[in-house]
C-alpha cells in the first residue's frame, strides 16, 4: 500500500528549480532513505511533500485537511526547536494531539520514551538535555504520533554512534511493522546498512532509485558525490566506507 | 503546581473586595457591603456602586486581557519577552485616544476618547493583518508591529508637540500613564464586550500555542493552522488590549512579567499558561490600583507608572536570577 506518492513535484525558488520533477512513492513496510549531497534538495522535497511548501506537481498528503495529514503522517524536522522548558513526558506527549489529548500519560507515550531509552528523563525539562538528548526526545515525539508513515529530516545529525544505530534499527522496525520511514541521511554507511531503498538526489533532480547497492555504485558516488568508497557486503550485510574525495 | 489555579482565582477574589472596600471616603465594612448589595445607606451606595464597583471590575477585566494576551503572544512568538504591545495595538489605541483629548471631543463627549483608541486599534489589527496575514510568519509579525508603534507613537509625539496649550499636553501626559481612576460603568459596559471576546478567542488557542513549542513545521504536521492560528492572535489581542488600552490607558509590564512569572509554576506549558497569566494578571493590576489608593491617596498616582516602576526591576531581578542558572 502506498502510504507517500508523489507526482512531477517542483518547488521553484526565483528562477531556480530546487527541486525539479521528482516522481517516487513510498509503500508500507519501506525504510527509504534520501541521500544527495548539501543542497540536493532534500529538505525541500520533504517539505513540499507534506504541503509546508508551496510546489507543482500531486502530493497525497498535500492534498490531505491538515487534522487527517496529521493522523497520516509524522514529521520529524531538521530544526530542531524546544520553545520552553517542558517536561520531556509533555514534549513527547505532544505527538498524540492529532488524536486528542496531548496527555503524557498516554501508553504510546510511554512506548515512545522506552523505545528512545528516555524513561529516565520523563520529568526533566527537555531544554536542560544535551543536544543529543533532546533529539532523541524529538524523535520519540514523532513516533508518539503513531502514524503510518514517518518522514524524518537527518533525525540522526549530532547523535552518538549507539543512538545512530539504535535510531536506525527503530526506523527499521518500523517498517517491518508494516509503517514506512522516509529519511534524509547524510551517514551512507548507516544508509547502506538499514534502509530497504535508497532514492539519490542531484541538483533537484531524483537520480536513482533502488536498492542500496545499485543505488550506491562507483560511478555514482564519483558523480554525484565526488567521494571514493569501499563498498562490500558480508554476513553483517552492505558495508560502506568512504576513502578519499575525488576532484 | 496542581492547585495553583483555584489558589490565584482566591486571591483575584480576595482582592477584588479590597479594591471595593479601600479608598479615600472612610467606610465600615458592613456599611459599604450592605450598600453594595441592598442599595440602601445614602451617599455610600453611590460611592460603592458608581465608583468602586467599576474600578475594580476593570481592574479585574483590564488585568486579566493584559496577563492572558501576553502569555499568548510569547506563546506564538516563542520568546519570554513578547508582551501584548509588540504588535501596535496599544500605541495605536493611545493615539486615537490622545487626538479626541488634542481636539477637545473628549471634552464635548464623554465617550469619545474610549471609542477612538477602540477605532485605532481596530485600524492597527487591520493593519499589522495585511502586513503579517495568511503568509507571514512571526518574524514579519514582530517586524510589523515595531513598524506599526513606531508611527503611532512618533503621530501621538507629533499631537503633543502641536498641542495648542500645556494644559492640553498635561492632559494628555497624564491620560497615557494609564489609570482606573474616574471610571464609571458606561466604560465597563465599553469595554468588557471587547475584552470578553477577545479574551474567549484567545483561549481557544491553546493546543495549537503547545505545538508551536517545537516550531512552525512541526506544529503544522501537527495539524495546527499557523495562518489561522496567528489570525484568531492578532484580532483576540486587539479587542482585549484595544479595550483595556481605552479605558484604562497604556499599562505596561503587566503582559510581560506576569507570564513570565508563573511558567515555571506551570510545567512551561504555553496551554497552561493561558488561565493561569489571565488571573495573575488580574490579581496584579488589582493590587497595584488599590497600592496607588493606598501609597499617596491625595496625589492620584498613576497605576501605569506604579506597575513599571514596580515590574521593571522585578523584571531585572528575573534576568540576575537567569543568568545565575545559566552561567
Amino acid at each position: 500500500m502506498s502510504l507517500l506518492s508523489l507526482e512531477n513535484i517542483t518547488v521553484r525558488r526565483g528562477t531556480l528549480s530546487v527541486v525539479d520533477g521528482v516522481s517516487l512513492t513510498v509503500s508500507a513496510g519501506e525504510f527509504v532513505g534520501l541521500i544527495g549531497p548539501n543542497g540536493a534538495g532534500k529538505t525541500s522535497l520533504m517539505r513540499a511533500a507534506l504541503g509546508l511548501l508551496p510546489h507543482e506537481g500531486r502530493s497525497n498528503l498535500a492534498q490531505m485537511s491538515a487534522a487527517r495529514r496529521a493522523r497520516a503522517v509524522a514529521f520529524l524536522p531538521q530544526g530542531r526547536e524546544i520553545a520552553w522548558p517542558v517536561s520531556v513526558a509533555d514534549l513527547v506527549a505532544l505527538g498524540r494531539a492529532p488524536w486528542g489529548n496531548a496527555d503524557p500519560a498516554d501508553p504510546a507515550v510511554r512506548r515512545a520514551l522506552a523505545r528512545l531509552d528516555l524513561e529516565g528523563f520523563a520529568s526533566r525539562a527537555a531544554t536542560s538535555l544535551s543536544g543529543g538528548e533532546q533529539a532523541r526526545a524529538l524523535i520519540a515525539r514523532a513516533l508518539a504520533q503513531e502514524t503510518p508513515l514517518l518522514i524524518a529530516d537527518e533525525p540522526g545529525a549530532g547523535l552518538d554512534p549507539e543512538a545512530q544505530i539504535r535510531m536506525m534499527t527503530i526506523f527499521a522496525g518500523l517498517a517491518q511493522d508494516g509503517r514506512a520511514v522516509l529519511a534524509s541521511v547524510h551517514d551512507l554507511g548507516l544508509a547502506a546498512r538499514h534502509c530497504t531503498r535508497l532514492i539519490l538526489l542531484e541538483r533537484g533532480r531524483l537520480v536513482a532509485d533502488g536498492p542500496p547497492r545499485e543505488v550506491l555504485s562507483e560511478a555514482r558516488l564519483a558523480g554525484v558525490f565526488h567521494i571514493r568508497a569501499h563498498l562490500f557486503e558480508n554476513e553483517d550485510g552492505l558495508i560502506f566506507q568512504p576513502l578519499g574525495v575525488i576532484r | 503546581m496542581k492547585y495553583l489555579l483555584p489558589l490565584l482565582a482566591v486571591l483575584v477574589a480576595l482582592l477584588f473586595c479590597a479594591s471595593l472596600l479601600i479608598g479615600p471616603a472612610a467606610m465600615g465594612l458592613g456599611e459599604s457591603l450592605r450598600a453594595l448589595f441592598t442599595g440602601e445607606g445614602g451617599p455610600v451606595v453611590l460611592v460603592m456602586q458608581e465608583i468602586r464597583l467599576p474600578r475594580a471590575l476593570l481592574g479585574l477585566l483590564v488585568g486579566a486581557a493584559l496577563g492572558l494576551s501576553g502569555a499568548a503572544m510569547q506563546g506564538y512568538l516563542r520568546n519570554p519577552l513578547a508582551e501584548p504591545g509588540l504588535i501596535g495595538v496599544s500605541a495605536s489605541a493611545a493615539l486615537g485616544a490622545v487626538l479626541t483629548l488634542q481636539t477637545g471631543l473628549a471634552a464635548a463627549f464623554s465617550l469619545a476618547l474610549p471609542l477612538a483608541a477602540l477605532a485605532g486599534a481596530g485600524l492597527a489589527s487591520l493593519l499589522i493583518l495585511a502586513l503579517a496575514g495568511p503568509r507571514g510568519g512571526a518574524l514579519a509579525l514582530i517586524l510589523a508591529g515595531i513598524a506599526i508603534s513606531a508611527l503611532a507613537g512618533a503621530a501621538t509625539s507629533l499631537v503633543l508637540n502641536l498641542s495648542p496649550n500645556p494644559f492640553a499636553a498635561a492632559e494628555i501626559v497624564y491620560w497615557m500613564m494609564g489609570s482606573l481612576a474616574d471610571r464609571s460603568f458606561t466604560h465597563v459596559w465599553l469595554a468588557a464586550p471587547f475584552i470578553l471576546a477577545g479574551m474567549a478567542a484567545l483561549m481557544t488557542l491553546g493546543r495549537g500555542l503547545d505545538a508551536m513549542t517545537l516550531g512552525e513545521d512541526a506544529a503544522e504536521s501537527l495539524g495546527i493552522r499557523p495562518a489561522r492560528l496567528r489570525f484568531v492572535l492578532i484580532c483576540g489581542t486587539a479587542a482585549a488590549v484595544g479595550a483595556s488600552v481605552a479605558v484604562a490607558g497604556a499599562i505596561g509590564f503587566v503582559g510581560l512579567v506576569v507570564p513570565h512569572v508563573l511558567r515555571p509554576l506551570v510545567g512551561a506549558r504555553p496551554s497552561r499558561l493561558l488561565p493561569a497569566s489571565a488571573l495573575g494578571g488580574a490579581a496584579v493590576l488589582l493590587a497595584a490600583d488599590i497600592a496607588t489608593r493606598l501609597i499617596a491617596p491625595d496625589r492620584d498616582l498613576k497605576l501605569g507608572v506604579l506597575t513599571a516602576l514596580v515590574g521593571a526591576p522585578f523584571f531585572l531581578h528575573l534576568i540576575w536570577k537567569m543568568r545565575r542558572v545559566e552561567a
